[in-house]
């Protein structure tokens, strides 16, 4: 073991409203079963798993629904038992439409998932946990939605020695992975030592924000037993941003273009280890989750722990409805989530959150040209120019766009929530990245 | 005090003096022998730049046409009395080529299209396609943020009612317009062709009903009453003239299309803002 890490400070950051008190004092709880699911195919970055049941197949809860359709990729579980009903089409997170399977529940909601439960883990081939992460159907739960046995699987000529479990929960409003590490605090350290065991390495550490004193408390206690450092953060967004969290807890830093492994380091989130867990100790794929349904309109904003593929409406339903008008629907965090169009999306692996905002609380802004105040270079985490950036995007200069490093935005908004002119930053380097990637796919080809 | 006037204006200009034989001397010594004819050329093509004829610009094509043979009837933004001008002195015959223009496969104005919310970002589709795809419901119609009529060299495009219209005699067929469109529903065809289904929705028929009240439903009412397979249904469900043999436009009215979607072009053009009882109905 190695001494307590000193904690590095990253460029920039932003201190916005965490607005995390809505729902953080309450215990997060188990929402009831629905008569049907809707479980979208392709809920992971990577290939879209393929379906392998067909309608009116009678399923058990966690049996295997779809394989995964290739090595980034991950396999579905049915949410309870029941039958396979229609294949239909759920809009998306991003705007797209996902093909989803009906899922009608017969009320028993009995285990079958074929999965015989890993103990003692600790000595289990690497291969098989390794193995059963990826048949556990884990995902990153933080957002990005990665397979979570890619992650695990570093090529040999990368030397790992560092797991770092996220636990930042950076993004205002969320309080879902606080809650988790609050209630689930055994399970979350298990599953960090169980990765930590897949990749041989013993250096752990678990970053959480300070302003989640009583999950750090929980953690540290915990903690000891599996060798494992909690690490609490100075609170400033986005501290939980893989980089970020690197360069915080190692005082590494990941060069351009680079991955946390080329720095030594893994990280996982919160809710993908005690994922891990459950599949390893359990023999339970990933179901569930711990979602926060918050914001201001909510009547009983909290945290909920949802079954893959409760549609969304019903989410809310449970948090006791709306009291006014919501203006804007936002799965994730208010920062790095998506608005939606729709209220027919469904809480998926990765959605750590289902925000309303009141008609107060957002609005629709008129940009302008940028006034070259400097601000969004000085909040910028990845220490880029986002302001003359954007110029470039919007002359459609993708070279120089590139030459200036915007594959390197996270798109986190920082630089966005602080333009005075207002300006769609984040929206420029999308489109960018977009482009640039459209240009080196093309480029390959040739 | 004269002296220092004198002075001043002959030092200043004796500089000159050196200066301008300094000039003269390397425009001189270093000059590049420009093609006369290149230059005549050059001049007699549109100076658009749009490059729809493959090569990087006007200049680019005018050496092509001296020094490579390459026809001149190549450009496909030159009006027929240029190029009459330009074949004349370069002394060969323009190849003859079908004038082509291009179409905008969609009919949802914003007045027929339902809205599935309010876009507050970058009014530019491309940027609109990566966050949401902008305010209109319908995921294969057009954006409405007039990326195409931006990009157009000519002013051909004109934004109606959120939706891009072509003016065929403006345009000139460069094919500027098709590279920038993310939904991908400007085509070139053959200018000649004056009926066509403006829609490219792949969803299923309900479902385009749904977005747009000018959605192809794939009925295949204007199917049947052609015929003669002047009119096709495209493997994503998709209805298309057949540009090589098209039906006559009294097809617009002899079909009877439901909802709108197949519409001479110059219906198409005279697009109106719908009433919201009419739209209702």
């Amino acid at each position: 073991m190695s001494l307590p890490p000193h904690v590095a400070r990253f460029t920039g950051g932003i201190h916005p409203m965490d607005g995390k008190g809505l729902s953080n004092g309450i215990p997060a709880r188990t929402a009831p079963l629905l008569e049907k699911y809707l479980v979208p195919l392709h809920q992971n970055i990577g290939a879209p798993p393929k379906l392998t049941v067909t309608k009116g197949e009678l399923v058990k809860k966690g049996q295997r629904i779809a394989e995964p359709g290739g090595f980034v990729s991950v396999p579905l579980h049915a949410p309870t038992s029941g039958t396979v009903g229609n294949l239909t089409e759920v809009p998306g997170v991003a705007g797209n439409t996902l093909q989803a399977v009906e899922i009608l529940s017969d009320g028993k909601d009995e285990w079958g998932s074929g999965l015989d439960p890993i103990v003692p883990w600790q000595e289990a081939d690497r291969k098989v946990l390794k193995q059963r992460v990826a048949d556990g159907g884990i995902i990153g739960m933080g957002g990005a939605a990665f397979p979570a046995h890619v992650k695990l699987s570093p090529p040999p000529e990368k030397t790992i020695d560092t797991l770092i479990v996220n636990g930042a929960e950076c993004e205002p409003y969320l309080t879902a992975d606080h809650r988790l590490m609050l209630e689930r605090t055994e399970a979350v350290l298990e599953g960090a030592a169980i990765a930590a065991r897949i990749l041989d390495v013993d250096r752990i550490f678990v970053g959480i924000e300070e302003n989640k004193p009583d999950a750090v408390e929980a953690m540290k206690k915990a903690a000891g037993a599996f060798g494992i450092q909690i690490v609490p953060l100075p609170v400033r967004y986005p501290q939980g941003a893989e980089k970020q969290l690197i360069f915080a807890i190692t005082g590494r830093a990941v060069a351009t273009g680079g991955l946390p492994m080329d720095v030594g380091c893994v990280v996982q989130n919160a809710g993908t280890c005690a994922a891990i867990r459950d599949a390893v100790v359990e023999g339970h794929p990933l179901i569930e989750r711990y979602t926060t349904v918050t914001g201001t309109p909510v009547v009983h904003p909290g945290t909920w722990i949802f079954r893959v593929g409760t549609p969304v409406k019903e989410a809310l339903k449970l948090a006791g409805g709306v009291r006014e008008q919501p203006a804007k629907l936002i799965l994730g965090g208010p920062m790095m989530g998506f608005a939606q169009s729709s209220m027919d999306v469904t809480v998926t692996k990765n959605t750590s959150g289902i925000l309303l905002l009141a008609g107060g609380e957002t609005g629709r802004y008129l940009s302008s040209p940028c006034i070259r105040c400097g601000r969004c270079v000085s909040v910028c985490p990845m220490r880029l120019l986002p302001g003359p950036i954007s110029v470039m995007v919007e002359c459609e200069n993708y070279a120089l766009a590139e030459h200036n490093f915007v594959m390197d935005c996270m798109e986190c908004g920082a630089c966005t929530f602080v333009c005075p002119a207002k300006r769609p930053l984040v929206q420029h380097f999308r489109r960018a990245k977009a482009e640039i990637n459209a240009i080196r796919r093309a480029r390959k080809k040739h | 005090m004269s002296t220092t006037f004198l002075a001043a204006v002959c030092v200043v200009g004796i500089i000159g003096l050196i200066l301008g034989c300094l000039i003269a001397f390397t425009a001189k010594k270093f000059d590049v022998e420009a093609d006369p004819k290149v230059e005549k050329v050059r001049e007699l093509l549109p100076g658009a730049n749009c490059g729809g004829c493959g090569f990087a610009g006007c200049a680019d094509l005018a050496d092509a046409i001296v020094n490579r043979g390459i026809n001149p009837s190549r450009c496909t933004a030159i009006s027929a009395e240029a190029l009459k001008d330009l074949s004349a002195f370069l002394g060969v015959a323009a190849e003859e080529k079908e004038k082509m223009t291009a179409v905008v496969f969609c009919g949802g104005s914003l007045s027929r299209a339902a809205r599935k919310a309010q876009y507050n970002g970058i009014m530019d589709c491309r940027s609109a396609n990566v966050a949401g795809g902008g305010g209109k419901a319908c995921a294969y119609g057009c954006i409405g943020y007039g990326c195409c009529a931006r990009a157009c060299p000519f002013g051909a495009i004109e934004m109606r009612d959120g939706l891009a219209v072509v003016h065929p005699e403006v345009c000139r067929g460069c094919g500027k317009c098709v590279t920038v469109c993310p939904r991908n529903l400007i085509r070139l065809v053959p200018a000649s062709v004056k009926i066509h289904v403006y829609c490219s929705s792949a969803d299923k028929p309900a479902a385009r009903r749904k977005v747009c009240s000018a959605a192809c439903i794939s009925c295949g009412k204007c199917i049947r009453a052609d015929g003669q397979g002047r009119v096709e249904k495209q493997e994503n469900g998709t209805v298309r003239i057949n540009c090589e043999n098209p039906p006559d436009i009294s097809l617009a009215e002899t079909a009877g299309c439901p909802t709108g979607a197949l519409q001479t072009e110059e219906a198409h053009r005279a697009i109106r803002p719908i009433s919201p009882k009419e739209t209702q109905k």
